[in-house]
């Protein structure tokens, strides 16, 4: 019965947190914006030799998702933050953790949509030829998000509601996330190159790993760092 | 002893409260039983809506203890939250959801049953004409009004209230004191923080004033409270005590 | 709760000061004692010896990791200041031995490597942890009120500390799976004494630093607080 309640307090969350952000002017176009724009960046700076683009283009591809998804995982706190909503929400009953986790859905759609655009537009920009294994690709962008996404959302509960949010959200994020990045730009780069090491497996299993331990740790974690 | 607190409402044991460095709760202690509706006066930063924000389970005491209705704020915060209705400061509504969105989604997070009559209350606080509009185009009166609607989602046996007559009209001001008025009749108990008297002029038992973190005094209301018969709306008396 | 739970315990020096002399004096004697009797490397010469000082660092950094990490958690546990501000020293003393890991790893290298930076995964390891020390630092910065300051850090340490072993495996992973030759020469059997005599006497030393840190910030909050109790007049 309990647990009914909070799954509908987590739909509802998660439904509000994705309405408000479609309603709203400028939200995912200009993330998704911001994300082609850095691409197009990456592109001048690595390019414009075929080869180097090629070569470069799981990197890139990351990293361009990496900084336009730092932009969403504040805003989704920001809805909280403008009416003063965030104290309206805490006074419901039920556990802290169901923000959480409607907020985790709610972003992984956000940057799962936005990673379609930029790997879309990053095939075409870097030159990148589609390899036979693109499932595992598929399932590579899925749990590299993931993980994103996780620490994303939970730092961004501290990062937003500090001073000097813009530097605190990378400063806290990004050295966490060296493991995700790590395997997910290698076993892009290795899938998109065929995987002749046969190396992608390994990555994928430790972005596996990686995205259950810290799942469960945020959300342990996350009423001690929502509530005070 | 222990029956005895148990039946308070609302209270407080030498509540302290500090931010940084500046304490703005100094060792507050108040009570109010079941049925009682209380103001709380006090200059601006004298800690008033810090108390009522203990209260409400949105800060806990760095010193002393704060119950309703027997469950601590610090320990027991989903049995406090159950028992409350909290009207903020700050509306705490959604811009980009309409008038029954945000009230749907209130009453989804309160773990009300589907099919909760969300419509009723809108007309009660007057924004039947608003139901499909964005909050944002609301003015603050109407946002006000909203979130006393939320208010009226399910019959919380305490009320908070912080400066609730901001924004308001005369008919808002009139509404208000209906709602807290049922409460009272209900068996409830209310803390609402005041500004100033006028507005809440029939229905509080009595005022408690806290000056520097610290109560000051505690004395029954100038205008004493009307009382409602149990389940009587209180639209006409209410009109000729103004 | 009475005032009392209120205020940050002072410690007291007592036994510590004659700790850190001692602690101190037995590094230097380590040091000394271990680059005198060992050899001097086949290639590096005496610049070897950089390693008595470089390795027990790096050891040392994870002890303060992990110091973060309890108390974290028994600051989440059980509310006292006392364990949020240790792990803040321990924090502290971590990241300045983090850095004096990878500037001795810089110093060592550049003769061996001739350049100043390989992404050799040791060194990449300890300069990614330094950013997390780093963050968590930041975060203490940023934040005024103790107890959010308290908790917000509690989480970001454990959070951290948890990736110590995740960030040091894919690294290495990434180092590994290209291939790339050690660069990092391991050490030959005959230094190894010296190195855990020195790891032992060292880890003395931060524990009396990290001491001296969370007295110092522990005396500051018992002042805020006095003061504070002061101005409440006294009562209540």
């Amino acid at each position: 019965m309990a647990f009914r309640d909070d799954v509908r307090r987590i739909r509802a969350i998660a439904w509000k947190d994705l309405t408000t952000e479609r309603r709203s002017k400028a939200g995912f176009n200009s993330v998704a914006a911001l994300a082609i724009t850095i691409l197009v960046l990456f592109g001048f700076a690595l390019g414009p030799d075929a080869q180097a683009l090629r070569d470069a283009a799981a990197g890139a591809l990351w990293l361009s998702a990496l900084f336009a998804g730092v932009l969403a995982f504040n805003r989704s706190y920001q809805v909280e933050l403008d009416g003063g909503a965030l104290d309206q929400l805490l006074q419901y009953p039920g556990p802290r953790w169901v923000i959480y986790v409607g907020k985790l859905i709610a972003n992984s759609l956000f940057v799962g949509l936005m990673l379609v655009i930029v790997v879309a537009v990053g095939i075409a920009l870097f030159q990148v030829r589609i390899p036979k294994a693109w499932p595992s690709l598929i399932g590579v962008f899925a749990l590299g998000a993931v993980g994103l996404v996780v620490l994303g959302t939970f730092y961004a509960a501290m990062a937003s509601r500090s001073r000097a949010r813009e530097v605190l959200l990378p400063l806290l994020l990004f050295p966490m996330l060296v493991p995700v990045l790590l395997a997910a730009i290698s076993a892009t780069k290795a899938l998109l190159v065929g995987d002749i090491m046969h190396e992608s497996g390994a990555w994928i299993k430790l972005l596996g790993a990686y995205d259950l331990i810290f799942l469960v740790a945020t959300l342990w974690a996350f009423e001690y760092v929502i509530e005070v | 002893m222990v029956t005895a607190q148990s039946e308070l409402a609302i209270e407080a044991q030498g509540v302290a409260r500090r931010f940084g460095a500046r304490w703005v709760l100094r060792g507050v202690s108040i009570e109010l039983g079941p049925g009682e509706i209380v103001g709380l006066l006090g200059a601006n930063g004298s800690g008033k809506t810090t108390l009522l924000r203990i209260f409400g389970t949105l800060l806990k005491p760095t010193a002393g203890t704060a119950r309703i209705y027997g469950h601590d704020v610090a320990r027991e915060t989903d049995a406090v939250r159950s028992e409350l209705g909290f009207l903020a400061h700050t509306p705490g509504l959604y811009d980009d959801l309409t008038a029954r969105e945000n009230l749907r989604f209130g009453a989804m997070m309160l773990g009300l049953p589907a099919g909760n009559n969300l419509d009723a209350a809108l007309e009660r606080v007057g924004l039947g004409h608003v139901i499909n509009e964005r909050v944002r185009g609301f003015s603050a009166g109407m946002q006000r009004r909203l979130a006393m609607a939320r208010l009226l989602l399910r019959h919380a046996r305490v009320l908070l209230l912080d400066e609730p007559y901001s924004n308001l009209d005369t008919a808002g001001i009139k509404l208000m004191n209906e709602i807290i008025a049922e409460a009272g009749a209900a068996g409830g108990a209310a803390l609402v923080v005041l500004h100033e008297l006028a507005p809440a002029a029939g229905v509080l038992d009595r005022t408690i004033t806290i000056v520097n973190g610290r109560v000051a005094e505690s004395k029954p209301a100038p205008i004493p409270r009307v009382r409602l018969v149990p389940g009587e709306r209180a639209a006409a008396t209410a009109g000729a005590t103004r | 709760m009475t005032t009392d739970d209120l205020t940050v315990q002072v410690p007291r020096s007592g036994g510590w000061a004659a700790f850190g002399v001692l602690s101190i004096a037995a590094l230097i004697a380590t040091q000394v004692f271990s680059f005198v009797t060992s050899p001097p490397d086949v290639n590096m010469g005496q610049l070897e010896k950089i390693m008595y000082v470089h390795v027990p660092a790096a050891w040392v950094m994870f002890i303060c990791f992990a110091v973060v990490l309890v108390y974290s958690l028994r600051f989440l546990w059980k509310g006292r200041e006392e364990d949020d501000l240790l792990a803040a020293a321990a924090a502290e003393v971590g990241a300045i031995f983090n850095g004096l890991t990878l500037i001795l790893g810089m110093i060592w290298g550049k003769p061996a490597w001739g350049v100043w930076w390989v992404w050799e995964a040791r060194l990449t390891s300890t300069l990614v942890l330094f950013l997390v020390f780093v963050g968590y630092l930041a975060l203490r910065a940023f934040v005024e009120d103790p107890q959010r300051r308290g908790q917000w850090s509690a989480a970001v340490g454990i959070l951290g500390a948890l990736n110590v072993p995740i960030v040091w495996m894919s690294v290495t992973w990434w180092r590994t799976l290209h291939q790339m030759p050690s660069t990092m020469q391991d050490m030959a059997k005959i230094y190894w004494v010296g190195m855990f005599a020195n790891f032992v006497t060292m880890t003395l030393v931060v524990v009396y630093f990290i001491r001296r840190r969370y007295e110092a910030a522990a005396i500051v909050r018992a002042a805020e607080h006095a003061a504070q109790a002061a101005a409440l007049g006294g009562d209540e």
